[in-house]
């Protein structure tokens, strides 16, 4: 019994910093029709942002949201700089649609390189700003600590908090019209080349929170080529692809459905056998249901 | 206040889409610009909304030079432009539809009151509010496209083909609707159609585009009475 209960928290707690990388990957889906590589190494970087941060300011509930305006300036630059010139120039030869697709690649090992440069290569630590040990039930200690328990709530108050904007806000109206018919909201007078770049920023603070509450939930270790990143990059995206890329209720359901998936693999089955089924999850939804869960069937593109 | 389009010429590419077109709708009129398909007339359309760029020439709305700056800057200077294919927002609701085309207007008052306007003006869109666009039939889409140009205050209003793929007696309605906008609101309207007939019926003046260039402008009465655009474009 407890250790259902215990599979339930580890696969939530899991799932919820997976949508938060999720409902990155779909937001910049949606604004640009670009599959971001680099979101990651974004992640890293705000992270990497937020371990100097804390080292300044000695306190990470500043550092957290410091490093998400910044890490959603870092990717609105992006966006500016790099995404956005690229579709403008590549429009013809049989690359034109994926050019900015391989340029987030070159991105991901870009920023990498940079952060070795910065911070050498070995790691650095954040502490966890709350305990890590397990809250007790009666004798017994379970999968939830006080640091597991701020970031679920910090997280189901991120996704709230983007729902609200996104379905009661002018704000939310024009990224949703934006993403699903870009030349009619244009027309309507939406500005829709500053609604892309809000769209990228959005995902830029979304991903740094997604960095730092991972691995201040984790160990606190950060490392350019840190394999939880990749991780957090893999397992971001199945989630957004189960849950159609194009919606973000969507991903946050795929996400929660993979955490748990991927925690019943560990708990019953073999640690082991993880990676192997979070793949083998994704081709089987690509292969029975292409629009995910919450997707459109053959949503258009317009 | 009119609508001044001189020696206008825009490319697609190796392709000359519309060759040096020129002609001028006054303030308040129902202009029709009809033609086969391929003609242009769309095009024509998208380049004064600032959709396509032009090659050469020159669009002028009230001292607003339409060839320059993008579509978003055109609806704030009063050019609502309704594209091809009802041009709605098919996964956001009818209201949303709606309120898509009043963002960018500080006024929320005055942006309220449009909307109960445009509601008035087609009642169906009022019974529809919270269904989502996609569940409308074509003809109340093309009301919505309408409706949707109307929440932005325009003084112009570029409509492509609002006829298209709808039931005789929709078309009928939609048109009546159209010439109403222009007799109690005061708009200018550039109606592109291939429904000839349909759109000469109600227009003031008409422009005959044939391949890209001007084949023949004048009242919409002389046109219909003209033998040679009789025999092209009316069919009898």
């Amino acid at each position: 019994m407890i250790q259902f209960f215990n599979m339930l928290l580890i696969g939530i707690g899991a799932g919820s910093i997976y949508a938060l990388m999720a409902i990155a990957m779909v937001l910049v889906w949606r604004s640009t029709r670009v599959v971001n590589f680099a979101q990651a190494g974004m992640a890293l970087l705000s992270t990497y942002i937020g371990f100097e941060l804390v080292q300044k300011t000695g306190n990470f509930w500043i550092a957290l949201p410091l490093a998400m305006i910044l890490g959603a300036v870092f990717s609105s630059l992006v966006e500016i700089l790099l995404i956005r010139t690229l579709i403008k120039h590549s429009t013809s030869g049989p690359v034109a649609g994926i050019v900015p697709i391989i340029a987030t690649l070159g991105l991901l090992g870009f920023i990498r390189a940079i952060i070795g440069f910065i911070w050498g290569n070995q790691d650095v630590q954040i502490k966890a700003p709350l305990s890590q040990i397990g809250f007790r039930v009666g004798s017994q200690t379970i999968a939830l600590s006080p640091m597991n328990l701020f970031v679920l709530l910090t997280v189901f108050g991120m996704v709230i908090v983007l729902g609200f904007i996104f379905q009661r806000t002018n704000l939310g109206l024009s990224l949703r019209a934006s993403a699903y018919a870009p030349e009619i909201a244009q027309l309507a007078g939406v500005r829709v080349g500053a609604i892309r770049t809000v769209g990228w920023a959005i995902a830029g603070a979304a991903g740094a929170a997604a960095g730092l509450l991972q691995t201040v939930n984790g160990t606190g270790a950060l490392s350019p080529d840190s394999l939880e990143f990749s991780l957090l990059l893999t397992f971001g995206f199945i989630a957004a692809v189960v849950g159609g890329l194009e919606s973000l209720p969507g991903a946050v359901l795929g996400a929660l459905v993979l955490g748990l998936v991927l925690a019943i693999v560990q708990i019953y089955i073999s640690g082991t056998l993880v990676f192997i089924v979070a793949f083998a999850l994704l081709l089987l939804v690509l292969l029975v249901r292409p629009q995910g869960f919450i997707g459109v069937k053959a949503g258009r593109r317009a | 206040m009119s609508l001044i389009v001189k020696g206008l010429t825009v490319d697609h590419g190796a392709i000359r889409a519309i060759n040096d077109v020129s002609f001028t709708v006054e303030k308040g009129k129902l202009s029709a610009v009809i033609g086969a398909n391929g003609a242009g007339k769309s095009t024509l359309l998208r380049a004064l909304s600032g959709l396509n760029s032009a090659t050469a020439g020159s669009a002028e709305w009230s001292s607003h030079n339409l060839l320059h700056g993008k579509p978003e800057a055109h609806v704030r200077k009063g050019v609502s432009h309704v594209s091809e294919g009802k041009s709605v927002v098919a996964e956001l609701t009818v209201e949303e539809n709606l309120d898509l085309g009043a963002l960018w207007r500080r006024n929320k008052r005055e942006a309220t009151e449009s909307k109960s306007q445009a509601i008035a003006l087609f009642p169906r869109l009022g019974e529809r509010l919270s269904q989502r666009a996609d569940t409308l039939s074509g003809g109340e889409r093309q009301m919505l496209a309408i409706g949707r140009a109307l929440m932005s205050k325009p003084e112009l209003l570029l409509l492509d083909e609002p006829s298209l793929g709808l039931a005789p007696l929709v078309i009928e309605q939609i048109f009546q609707t159209i010439r109403s906008i222009v007799d109690s609101m005061g708009l200018t309207v550039v109606l592109v159609e291939q429904n000839a007939m349909g759109a000469l019926k109600i227009a003031d003046t008409a422009v005959v585009l044939n391949l890209g260039s001007v084949a023949a402008t004048g009242s919409a009465a002389e046109l219909i009475a003209d033998p040679a655009v009789r025999a092209a474009y009316l069919g009898y």
